[in-house]
C-alpha cells in the first residue's frame, strides 16, 4: 500500500509529472467540426480554458470557509447560485448545492490545494474530489451571447435575472452545464467531458448567425 | 389577369409593387402587403378550395386565423411544401405558389363532390365510423381512398431547406394580441421598466386598429398604432414580436409563440449574410404574467348554403375593403343580428359597389351605425334575415324572410334580393381559447352572448377577448388590467393618457346564431356550422337526437370544432343548435374546451434546432478520436457512442461482423485484447460512514473490504429486484470508487442520493460523479500482463497484485489506478487515468502491443466473452422483475447482515419465495450452428395446442467462437432445478429450436484463468 | 411545463431540470423484517392519487441535486408550496388554505431540531 491510502482518504496527482501529450475534451472536436476564425463580423467568441484545475467541496459551509480563506485568502460563497472570485479571476469557487462547491483554479494547482486544504480540514467532516478530467471551461463573449444563450438554456440570462457574480446548474439543449458571469461581459460554461463535443456542436449551429469565432 | 376587385385606391398595400404569385397553377398578381386571401380576392377569384367531406366549393369567409375554408399547400418544389397555410394569414411575396389542399383532379372540377351532392343524407355523423368499420381488415384500403379524396394537405417527401430554432423568453408581463387593448395594455407595462413582450400573429400589429371607421385623437386610428409602436420599439425592457402566434398556453404561465420570421419573404428563407436565418422561430417564454388580448371572432349566421362561395363574415368585408383595398363581390346583402356589423355595409357603399339590402332581425334597431346607413339611402330591412344563399360556385341571390327568433319560425313570405355576396354577423365570440388551454372553463354570458375566459391566478384578459367590444372602454380596460398584472408583481404603474375617441350609441344585439327556414333542419338545404369539418346544423340535431346529450359527445360524433380549426367560427353556433335541439340553454348543454395548438405549427418549429446531428447528445470518451481512425462501428448505449467492433481489411475485403467478433474474441481468449470502458459510471464516495452506506445500499457485505482491494457488488431496489450491479474498491478507509453499468450511471447517483437524503441523512458521506474525470482502459488475456509490465512501475507479480486488488503507479508515465477486475474471464487489469492523459496511454499501449497481439475490441465482443462466462448484464439479462436469487446469485446476498439493507425483506415475500420463478440458465442449442434469438419465448412442450404456455426467454444470445457454437443465457420457470432438461423455442418462421438447459458458466467454469 | 420553486437554490426553475419522484412522505418502516408481508406490499407499492392537494417527492436533478417536497393541487396543478426535506407541509387536504401560524411555527421548531441532529455530523 502506498503511504498515503494509510488515510482515510486516498490523496492522488492524477497529473503526470513529465511531459506527455494531453488532449482536453475539444481536441476531437476542433479536427471534426473544425474552429471558425474570429472575424470583424463576429459578434459571438467562444474560448476554452483547458486544463484547469476543478475540485469538488462537499461538507458544512462554515468549516469549509475557515479552510478555504486560510488556504487561498478568500471563502465560499455562501448564498445559492452565487460564485466569488480572488482578485485577478483566477481562482473562483461557486455554491453548487448548500453542501456542495466548485473550485477552479489554474491547472496544475489542483493536486496541492487539495493537499493544503485537507491539512487545514483536519478531522472535520468534509469531501473533496478532484474532477479536473472531467469537465472543461468556455469562454463566451460578444453582443449577441446572450442571445445565443437564450437559444439553447432556459434559465433567463438576462441581466436583471443573471448578475455579475451568478453561476448556475441548467439545462442546456440537451444536455446540462454549469452556467457562470464572472465579469460584465463574459459568461463562462463548464461541460462535462463526454458532453462537450455535442455542446460546441450546439454553440457553433446557434452561433452561425452571430459569426461565431473561436479563439484558438 | 387583372385585378377585378381592386379599389383605385385606399388600403394599407404598396401599390408600387407589383407581386406574381401562382395559385392552382394560374398566375396572378397582387401588391406588397397583400395576404394571398385579399390577392385572390383582388382577381376575382371565387373557389379557393373543396370542402373535406362533401367535395363542396368553398370561397375565402374571413380575413384571419378563423378562416375554415382558404387551407392552402404552399411550395413551388417537394423540400417546400407547407400544408394547411390558411391563405388569410400568408403575406404575398414574390413568386409564391399555392394550390387548393382538396380537389381531385382540381377544386373546379371534383370527382368527389358527387359523393357529396348523392350523399347528403348518405353521409350522416359518424359516416366514416358507420360505413367503413367493417370489415375491419379493410380499413387501410378503405382509409387510403378516404385520405385521397378528403385528406387535409401533405408533407414534402424531401429534406427541408429551411433551419428553425427556439427561444427562451422571460417577461413581467405577456401580452398577446396587438391591437388597441393589448397596445394601451403593453405600453401602461412598458412605461414602469417591466419586462413586456408583445406578440401578435398578424403581419402589422394593430389589430382591429387598421380597418377601423374610428379616429383616434382626432387622427386615422393607425397613426396612434404607429406612435405607440415606435415608442415601445425604443424601449430595452420591450420585445416586439409580429408574424407570432401565441398558440399553446401551458402550466404556470408557460406559453409557446410561434413567428414566422421569413414566411412573407419567400417559401425558403433568404440568406442574410451568406447565412441562412431561421424561417420560424418557437419562442417559449415563462411570463409573470399573462394579459390576453386577443380579441374576438365574429360569428356568421347559420343559414341555408351559407358556405357557397360569396358568403363571409360581415368584419371580413370591412377589412379586406380598408385594409387591402379589395371589395369582394358587387352587389351585397348583409344579414345582422347587431350594430358593429354595419360598418360592411358603409364600407361596401363608400367604395362605390352596391348594397342591396341590409337584413336586421331586430324588430327596430336604433343605434348610430344603424342611422348612417338610413341616412345614405341603404335599404334596411328589419325583423328578417337571409334565410338561405342561392347559387352552387357563386352567390346569385339571398332568399329572406321575416323570422321569429323566440320561436325559431320563418314568419312571411320569402323574397329573393339579387346578389353576389352576402355578408353575416351572429355577434362576436370573445377568443378565448389560451385561457381554455389552462384548464379554467368558460363562463356564458347573456349579455355579451358569448363565453367569457375564466381566468386562473396570474391570466387577465381584456376587451374584446372578455366581451367589451367597445373602443374606447377596451383601452381603457387594456390599461387596467396591465396595472392590475404589475400589481400582482409587486410593481405600481402609472396610469398613461388614453387617446380621445369619439363615443358611439350602440343599439342592443339579439341572439341569433341558426336561422330558421320554411323547412325544418333536417331537410332544408346544408347549413353549415363548421364549414372545415363540413359539420351542418342537421347533423348536430341527428346527433341530439341519436342520443349525444353533451356537447362534449356532440362534438366527438360530428367532428364539430376538431383538427386545425378549433371550432373558432362554428363552436358556439354548434352549441347553440344542440341547446335548441334539447330545450336546454347554451350553458346547461355545457362549455367548450379548446386545445393547444390555436393554429398549426410546422414540426420545423417543434423541432428547431434538435434534429439531424444534434437530435440528441452523443457522449464521447477520451479515446473516441482513435476509435474513429481505426474503423470503429458505433453502438450507442444510452447516449454514449461506444465501439461496436472493429472490422479490418482482410485481402482488400471488409470484415463482416460476425467475422470481426470471432477475430477480437479469440484475441481475449489466447494473447489479449483491449476496451475502452470509460462508460462505465463510476462515483467517489466518501465519509466516514461510506462503508455502512454500502451494507445498506448493496446486497453483500462491505464490512471487512480492505483498502487496495474491489468487489462485486448488487444493488436492488426494495421490493427485492435487481437494479444495478458493478465493482466498489475501497480506496481509503473511508474512501470508495463505486462502477456503475453505462446506462445506469445517473440513475443509481439519484438513487444513492435519495436513500442519503430522504431516509438515512444522518449519515456522513458524500457522492461525486467522476465518471467523466477517469478514462478506463481495459486490457485482457493471458498476455494482458507482459504487455502491462512494459510500461508500468506497479509491481504485477501475481501474489503481490492478485485478483480483485487495485493498485496506484504509472502506466506510460501516467499517473494510474490499475484494477484487477475481469468481465471477460481472462487475465485482466482495468487501468484509469485521468481523461486528459487516456488518449496517449492508450497509444502506448498499443505501441507495445503489436508483439502480444494486442487487439481492440468492442461491445459485441465484450458481451460475447462476458456470456460466456455467464456474466449478467444488469437491463438485458435482468428487466425489474428477477432478483439477485432468481439470477442464482446467492453468494452475493449478505442474508445477516445486521441492518435491513435495501431489497432484503422483499426476497422473503411469498411471491419472491416461489420455486417456479423464472431463473437464470445456460441455453445449449441442440444445433451448435443455431445462434437463438434473444427475446425468444420458451416452451417446454412444442406439440401443445397455441396458445403455448411460455415459461421464459432468451436474454443473451451469440455465436462462441471458442466454444464454436451457439450459446445463451435465458430465463426459464424454475430453470435452477431444470438442469439436462430439454425446452423448445417456437419462431416466427415456423421453425422450433430445441436446446438444452445447462448452467449459465460456459467457459473455464472454475474461474482459473482470471487468477493467474 | 411547471414552474418550481426550489427551496434550496431560493429561486423558481423550468421543470426540465427537476425529476418528480412519487408521493412525498413514505417512509421505509423502520424494522422491515417486522412487517407482514402486506405492510411490506403497502410500502412498496400502494400510492394515493387524490383529487385536488396532494405531496410529491421531487429532485433537482440537473441543480442542486437535493430532494424536496411539493405540495400540488393534482386539479388545477398549482403548486401551494415547495418544502425541504424533514419539514412538514402547510396546505394538506384536511387544511387546503393552510395550517394556522401556531402550528406552523411549532412544526417548524420541531423539524429544525431534527435537522440539528441529523446535521451534527457535518457540521462538526
Amino acid at each position: 500500500m502506498s503511504e498515503q491510502t494509510a488515510n482515510w482518504f486516498n490523496l492522488y496527482d492524477a497529473r503526470p509529472d513529465t511531459e506527455v501529450p494531453a488532449e482536453s475534451p475539444l481536441a476531437w472536436s476542433y479536427q471534426n467540426s473544425g474552429r471558425p476564425s474570429v472575424s470583424q463580423r463576429s459578434r459571438v467568441v467562444l474560448r476554452e480554458r483547458p486544463m484547469l484545475g476543478h475540485l469538488i467541496l462537499r461538507g458544512g459551509a462554515i468549516v469549509l470557509d475557515e479552510a478555504v480563506r486560510r488556504v487561498l485568502g478568500f471563502g465560499v460563497p455562501g448564498r445559492p447560485n452565487s460564485l466569488s472570485q480572488d482578485e485577478g479571476g483566477e481562482r473562483s469557487i461557486q455554491w453548487l448545492s448548500p453542501d456542495e462547491w466548485l473550485l477552479i483554479v489554474p491547472g496544475g494547482e489542483e493536486f496541492s490545494l487539495e493537499s493544503r486544504l485537507r491539512e487545514a480540514l483536519g478531522d472535520a467532516h468534509y469531501a473533496i474530489v478532484n474532477v479536473s478530467g472531467g469537465q472543461t471551461l468556455l469562454e463566451l463573449e460578444g453582443d449577441k451571447a446572450r442571445e445565443l444563450l437564450m437559444k439553447s438554456t432556459p434559465y433567463d440570462v438576462h441581466p436583471d435575472a443573471f448578475p455579475v457574480g451568478k453561476g448556475v446548474t441548467t439545462v442546456f439543449a440537451k444536455s446540462n452545464l454549469i452556467l457562470r458571469r464572472p465579469t460584465e461581459t463574459r459568461w463562462e460554461l463548464v461541460l462535462r467531458r463526454s458532453f462537450a463535443d455535442y455542446c460546441y456542436r450546439w454553440i457553433l449551429d446557434a452561433g452561425r448567425e452571430y459569426a461565431i469565432g473561436v479563439e484558438a | 389577369m387583372s385585378q377585378v376587385n381592386r379599389l383605385r385606391e385606399g388600403g394599407r398595400i404598396d401599390r408600387a409593387r407589383r407581386l406574381n404569385f401562382t395559385f392552382n397553377g394560374k398566375r396572378y398578381q397582387g401588391h406588397a402587403g397583400d395576404t394571398l386571401a385579399s390577392a385572390l380576392l383582388a382577381n376575382g377569384v371565387d373557389i379557393v378550395n373543396r370542402s373535406f367531406k362533401y367535395s363542396r366549393p368553398r370561397g375565402i369567409v374571413a380575413a384571419g386565423a378563423e378562416e375554415p375554408n382558404a387551407l392552402i399547400q404552399l411550395g413551388s418544389t417537394e423540400a417546400t411544401q407547407v400544408p394547411n397555410v390558411r391563405a388569410t394569414q400568408q403575406a404575398l411575396f414574390e413568386g409564391l405558389t399555392a394550390q387548393s389542399t382538396n380537389g381531385w383532379p382540381n377544386v373546379q372540377r371534383d370527382v368527389m363532390s358527387l359523393v357529396g351532392k348523392l350523399g347528403g343524407r348518405f353521409m350522416p355523423p359518424g359516416f366514416y365510423y358507420k360505413t367503413f368499420m367493417a370489415p375491419a381488415s379493410m380499413w387501410m384500403t378503405y382509409e387510403k381512398f378516404i385520405r385521397k379524396g378528403a385528406g387535409l394537405g401533405r408533407s414534402p417527401m424531401e429534406r427541408d431547406p429551411d433551419i428553425y430554432d427556439h427561444l427562451n423568453q422571460h417577461c413581467d408581463l405577456l401580452v398577446i394580441g396587438a391591437g388597441p387593448v393589448g397596445l394601451a395594455a403593453a405600453l401602461t407595462a412598458a412605461r414602469t421598466g417591466a419586462r413586456v413582450i408583445l406578440a401578435d400573429e398578424q403581419e402589422e400589429m394593430g389589430g382591429s386598429l387598421l380597418d377601423s371607421r374610428e379616429t383616434l385623437n382626432g387622427q386615422p386610428a393607425s397613426q396612434w398604432v404607429a406612435q405607440v409602436l415606435e415608442e415601445l420599439a425604443g424601449l430595452d425592457n420591450v420585445t416586439l414580436l409580429p408574424r407570432t402566434t401565441a398558440h399553446g398556453y401551458h402550466d404556470h404561465h408557460f406559453v409557446t409563440l410561434h413567428e414566422r420570421r421569413t414566411e412573407h419573404l419567400g417559401e425558403t428563407a433568404p440568406l442574410a449574410a451568406g447565412v441562412r436565418p431561421a424561417r420560424s422561430r418557437l419562442h417559449r417564454v415563462r411570463a409573470g404574467q399573462v394579459l390576453l388580448a386577443t380579441g374576438a371572432h365574429e360569428r356568421p349566421l347559420v343559414y341555408a348554403g351559407n358556405d357557397v362561395p360569396g358568403n363571409l363574415v360581415a368584419g371580413a368585408v370591412s377589412t379586406y375593403i380598408r385594409r387591402y383595398g379589395v371589395v369582394p363581390g358587387n352587389k351585397l346583402v348583409l344579414s345582422v343580428s347587431n350594430d358593429h356589423a354595419y360598418r360592411a355595409a358603409l364600407d361596401w357603399d363608400e367604395a362605390g359597389r352596391e348594397v342591396v339590402a341590409i337584413v336586421d332581425a331586430r324588430p327596430a334597431p336604433d343605434g348610430e351605425l344603424v342611422e348612417q346607413a338610413r341616412d345614405r339611402g341603404l335599404r334596411v330591412i328589419t325583423g328578417s334575415a337571409v334565410l338561405e344563399a342561392k347559387g352552387s360556385t357563386r352567390v346569385s341571390g339571398a332568399r329572406i324572410a321575416t323570422i321569429d327568433t323566440a320561436t325559431f319560425t320563418v314568419t312571411g313570405q320569402a323574397e329573393t334580393l339579387a346578389c353576389d355576396t352576402i355578408a353575416s354577423s351572429g355577434g362576436y365570440s370573445p377568443v378565448i381559447h389560451l385561457a381554455s388551454h389552462t384548464g379554467a372553463r368558460p363562463t356564458w354570458n347573456d349579455e355579451v352572448l358569448g363565453f367569457v375566459p375564466s381566468l386562473v391566478k396570474g391570466v387577465h384578459a381584456a376587451g374584446s377577448a372578455r366581451g367589451i367590444h367597445d373602443l374606447a372602454e377596451g383601452l381603457a380596460d387594456g390599461m387596467a388590467k396591465a396595472c392590475e398584472a404589475l400589481a400582482e408583481l409587486g410593481k405600481s404603474a402609472e396610469v398613461i393618457a388614453l387617446p380621445q375617441v369619439e363615443a358611439r350609441r350602440e343599439g342592443v344585439a339579439c341572439a341569433l346564431y341558426q336561422v330558421p327556414h320554411e323547412k325544418p333542419t333536417l331537410r332544408a338545404p346544408k347549413q353549415f356550422v363548421d364549414m372545415q369539418n363540413d359539420v351542418t346544423a342537421a347533423a348536430i340535431e341527428l346527433a341530439t337526437r341519436e342520443g349525444f346529450e353533451s356537447i362534449e359527445h356532440v362534438k366527438r360524433y360530428t367532428a364539430m370544432g376538431f383538427g386545425t380549426d378549433q371550432g373558432k367560427l362554428g363552436n358556439i353556433n354548434g352549441m347553440a343548435i344542440a341547446a335548441r335541439c334539447l330545450g336546454k340553454s347554451i350553458p346547461e348543454v355545457g362549455t367548450t374546451v379548446f386545445r393547444p395548438n390555436y393554429t398549426p405549427v410546422t414540426f420545423g418549429a417543434i423541432a428547431g434546432r434538435h434534429c439531424r446531428d444534434l437530435f440528441d447528445p452523443e457522449r464521447y470518451t477520451a479515446m473516441h478520436q482513435w476509435h474513429v481512425e481505426h474503423g470503429a462501428e458505433f453502438e450507442e448505449v444510452g447516449q454514449w457512442k461506444r465501439p461496436w467492433y472493429f472490422p479490418q481489411s482482410v485481402n482488400g475485403k471488409q470484415e463482416t461482423m460476425h467475422e470481426a467478433v470471432a477475430r477480437e474474441c479469440l484475441a481475449v481468449r489466447e494473447k489479449v485484447g483491449i476496451l475502452d470502458a470509460s462508460t462505465l459510471g463510476k462515483i467517489d464516495i466518501q465519509g466516514p460512514d461510506a462503508r455502512e452506506f454500502l451494507n445498506r445500499i448493496y446486497t453483500n457485505k462491505w464490512a471487512k473490504l480492505a483498502v487496495g482491494r474491489a468487489r462485486y457488488g448488487l444493488m436492488c431496489k426494495d421490493d427485492g429486484m435487481l437494479m444495478d450491479d458493478g465493482t466498489t474498491s475501497c480506496l481509503g478507509e473511508n474512501h470508495f470508487l463505486m462502477t456503475t453499468t453505462t446506462g445506469g450511471a445517473a440513475g443509481v447517483m439519484e438513487w444513492l442520493e435519495l436513500w442519503h437524503q430522504t431516509e438515512w441523512p444522518e449519515l456522513n458521506v458524500t457522492f461525486t460523479s467522476v465518471t467523466d474525470h477517469w478514462a478506463t482502459m481495459t486490457i485482457t488475456g493471458p498476455e494482458a500482463r507482459n504487455l502491462l509490465a512494459e510500461i508500468t512501475d506497479i509491481d504485477l507479480a501475481r501474489d503481490r497484485f492478485k485478483f480483485m486488488d487495485w493498485r496506484e503507479g504509472k502506466v506510460a508515465e501516467v499517473p494510474a489506478r490499475v484494477f484487477r477486475i475481469s468481465f471477460t474471464g481472462e487475465l485482466a487489469y482495468e487501468i484509469n487515468v485521468q481523461a486528459n492523459y487516456a488518449l496517449h496511454v492508450w497509444k502506448t499501449l498499443f505501441q507495445h502491443g503489436e508483439k502480444y497481439g494486442l487487439t481492440p475490441y468492442g461491445t459485441e465482443t465484450m458481451h460475447v466473452l462476458r456470456a460466456e462466462k455467464g456474466f449478467i448484464i444488469a437491463g438485458q439479462d435482468t428487466d425489474g422483475s428477477v432478483t439477485p436469487e432468481d439470477l442464482g446469485m446467492q453468494w452475493a446476498v449478505g442474508y445477516d447482515k445486521p441492518y435491513s439493507w435495501v431489497g432484503k425483506r422483499a426476497l422473503s415475500r411469498s411471491d419472491t419465495r416461489r420455486i417456479d420463478r423464472k431463473q437464470l440458465v445456460g441455453l445449449k442449442p441442440k444445433d451448435p450452428t443455431v445462434v437463438l434469438e434473444e427475446g425468444a419465448q420458451i416452451v417446454f412442450d412444442p406439440d401443445h395446442a397455441i396458445p403455448m404456455p411460455m415459461v421464459g426467454h432468451v436474454t443473451s444470445s451469440y455465436y462462441s467462437p471458442t466454444l464454436q457454437s451457439g450459446f445463451a443465457l435465458a430465463v426459464v420457470k424454475g430453470g435452477q432445478s431444470r438442469m439436462g432438461q430439454t425446452v423448445y423455442l417456437p419462431m416466427a418462421d415456423g421453425k422450433t429450436h430445441a436446446a438444452e438447459i445447462v448452467g449459465p458458466i460456459f467457459y473455464d467454469p472454475k474461474g482459473e484463468r482470471q487468477h493467474v | 411545463m411547471f414552474h418550481i420553486y426550489c427551496p434550496y437554490c431560493e429561486e423558481y426553475r423550468e421543470e426540465e431540470e427537476f425529476h418528480p419522484k412519487g408521493q412525498a412522505h413514505i417512509a421505509r418502516p423502520a424494522d422491515p423484517e417486522a412487517c407482514t408481508d402486506e405492510q411490506w406490499g403497502d410500502y412498496l407499492f400502494f400510492r394515493d392519487n387524490p383529487r385536488g392537494i396532494h405531496h410529491e417527492l421531487w429532485v433537482h436533478a440537473v441543480g442542486c441535486r437535493k430532494f424536496f417536497n411539493i405540495t400540488r393541487n393534482t386539479v388545477s396543478y398549482e403548486i401551494l408550496e415547495t418544502y425541504k426535506m424533514g419539514e412538514q407541509p402547510r396546505f394538506t387536504a384536511e387544511y387546503p388554505e393552510g395550517k394556522p401560524d401556531e402550528q406552523v411555527a411549532a412544526e417548524k421548531v420541531a423539524a429544525e431540531a431534527a435537522g440539528v441532529e441529523r446535521q451534527e455530523g457535518v457540521k462538526a
